[in-house]
């Protein structure tokens, strides 16, 4: 796209593109650190994402503010203002991706030295590795403002719903299985629902790039396999 | 004035534009002067009870056009229109139209404010005593009051009807000229940058008068402010070197307008 003739309203938005992409790589940092650090029960690596949430949160401010600004000086139009709000709306997404990546981090003390079975930690990571996959394409996408590619992220959340539900199931059973496991178990179920909802941001944020790039919604529901919310009431 | 509400307002003109009824239609119009051809086959439909803006950078054709809807550019030699255009579905190109009757249901408001040197009360009573439109002092009274109440004047004139228009603040004489458009009962009125002459205060206050004027007005109004486009009209034109780029929804055409060259303006990315 050519040039603005107010070159600094180009910088106002580079600046914008700058921080939500930063925004995106602590948020890939945190969650992947929260992960690891339940799986291997590591309280210092835990209570590193835990103080980084704060640098998440300052960023989400900066943006706000300059977008608010921007909005205020420059009245945009088309596809400027939708590449404001679309910032606006993302770095929510991000900041509410780096708090439950802060949130998991918080119960790894709670489920340290529960014995929590490798099992379960393989699967809460290979959730995970889902989750974080969708978020770092969605962040790939931001920069080439692909709605095709856009969409076919957005179509691909019902993957990571489909392994949280199995995971769901797994997690019921270890606690019927022996009342001990329920306090760590109630924990991971909390992490993995934390991770699930890590997916439907980066989809939300796939939805405002679409947004962003053509103007419209996509269109048609978000395709679902999260059945977690409807379990044990007709069994 | 019996101040509807503004819901009320709202109700009215929605239920007119629901109608959709085309009030004017450009068809194929061309304007040159003298041998320089400013406006290339434009076709532009005009809504009734609709507020159109016509956007584009200096130059583009948009007062122009403006002009052709009421025949301006016949006071300007060497300038010839052609193309066809329609009022109602009445030519008003054609050689049987008496022009000053045509001007009085096409009314015009100018850039600059442009009171006549007379008092305030004989601004407005000007045109209805020229087209015959009161038959006495009470009748005349009543449609200078109705129209300074319109224009959302006359509480601020009411007592000094007597002193001469240019004595007003320039916001007021714009709307005073709008007053004195109004006053002849137009059906259209076209505005050319009406607003460019005033301060931010006093053109919220003309904004406000176009927003209400669309329930009982046909408005055509050219402007440089994207701002105010966006904010006072429905449908949007936008004209680039002569020729019409685009028309469409106002709210359509400030989020994702169709065409390239609309975006590059709005967005002021012209090169």
């Amino acid at each position: 796209m050519t040039a603005h003739i107010y070159t600094a309203f180009d910088d106002e938005l580079k600046y914008l593109m700058r921080r939500i992409s930063e925004m995106g790589g602590l948020a890939e940092q945190m969650v992947g650190e929260s992960v690891r650090a339940l799986v291997n029960s590591d309280a210092a690596l835990a209570q590193k994402v835990i103080s980084d949430d704060v640098i998440m949160d300052t960023a989400e401010r900066e943006v706000g503010d300059k977008a608010i600004v921007t909005i205020a000086k420059r009245q945009p139009m088309a596809a400027d203002l939708r590449e404001i709000i679309g910032a606006l709306r993302i770095a929510s997404d991000l900041e509410r991706v780096g708090d439950l990546g802060k949130n998991n981090a918080k119960r790894v003390m709670a489920v340290q030295g529960t014995g929590v079975p490798r099992k379960l930690a393989r699967g809460i990571e290979h959730l995970s590795e889902l989750a974080m996959t969708q978020l770092k394409e969605v962040l790939d996408v931001y920069t080439t403002r692909s709605a095709e590619k856009a969409k076919s992220i957005r179509d691909r959340d019902e993957e990571i719903d489909a392994i949280y539900t199995s995971l769901f199931r797994e997690l019921l059973t270890y606690m019927m299985e022996d009342p001990r496991n329920i306090t760590s178990c109630t924990h991971l179920l909390f992490c993995a629902k934390n991770i699930e909802r890590i997916g439907d941001h980066a989809t939300n944020i796939a939805e405002t790039i679409y947004y962003m790039a053509t103007g419209s919604q996509p269109e048609g529901e978000r395709p679902k396999d999260d059945t977690t919310a409807a379990f044990g009431a007709s069994e | 004035m019996n101040m509807m509400s503004e819901a009320a307002v709202e109700k009215a003109v929605d239920q007119k534009m629901s109608e959709l009824n085309t009030k004017m239609v450009g068809k194929d119009v061309s304007v040159y002067y003298g041998e320089k051809r400013a406006l290339f086959d434009v076709n532009l439909n005009v809504r009734e009870n609709t507020v159109t803006a016509l956007i584009g950078p200096s130059g583009c054709g948009k007062s122009t056009f403006l002009r052709t809807l009421n025949r301006m550019n016949d006071t300007i030699d060497h300038c010839r229109v052609t193309g066809r255009i329609t009022l109602d579905e009445m030519d008003i190109y054609d050689p049987s139209i008496d022009v000053v009757e045509l001007r009085a249901r096409v009314g015009m408001v100018f850039q600059k404010p442009n009171p006549f040197p007379k008092s305030i009360y004989e601004n407005i009573a000007y045109g209805p005593r020229i087209h015959g439109l009161a038959r006495n002092k009470a009748d005349m009274d009543q449609i200078v009051e109705k129209s300074l109440q319109r224009a959302g004047l006359w509480n601020e004139v009411k007592d000094r009807l007597q002193e001469p228009g240019t004595g007003l603040s320039g916001g007021q004489q714009q709307r005073l000229c709008i007053a004195r458009a109004i006053a002849v009962s137009p059906e259209v009125i076209l505005m050319d940058e009406p607003c460019s002459a005033l301060d931010p205060i006093a053109t919220a206050k003309v904004e406000e008068l176009i927003h209400e004027l669309r329930a009982n007005f046909t408005i055509v109004i050219v402007t440089h402010s994207m701002q105010q486009a966006a904010r006072v009209s429905q449908r949007t034109a936008m004209f680039h070197l002569g020729q019409l780029v685009e028309e469409n929804d106002t709210d359509k055409m400030f989020t994702n307008p169709d065409d390239q060259r609309t975006q590059d303006y709005i967005m002021g990315r012209f090169g």
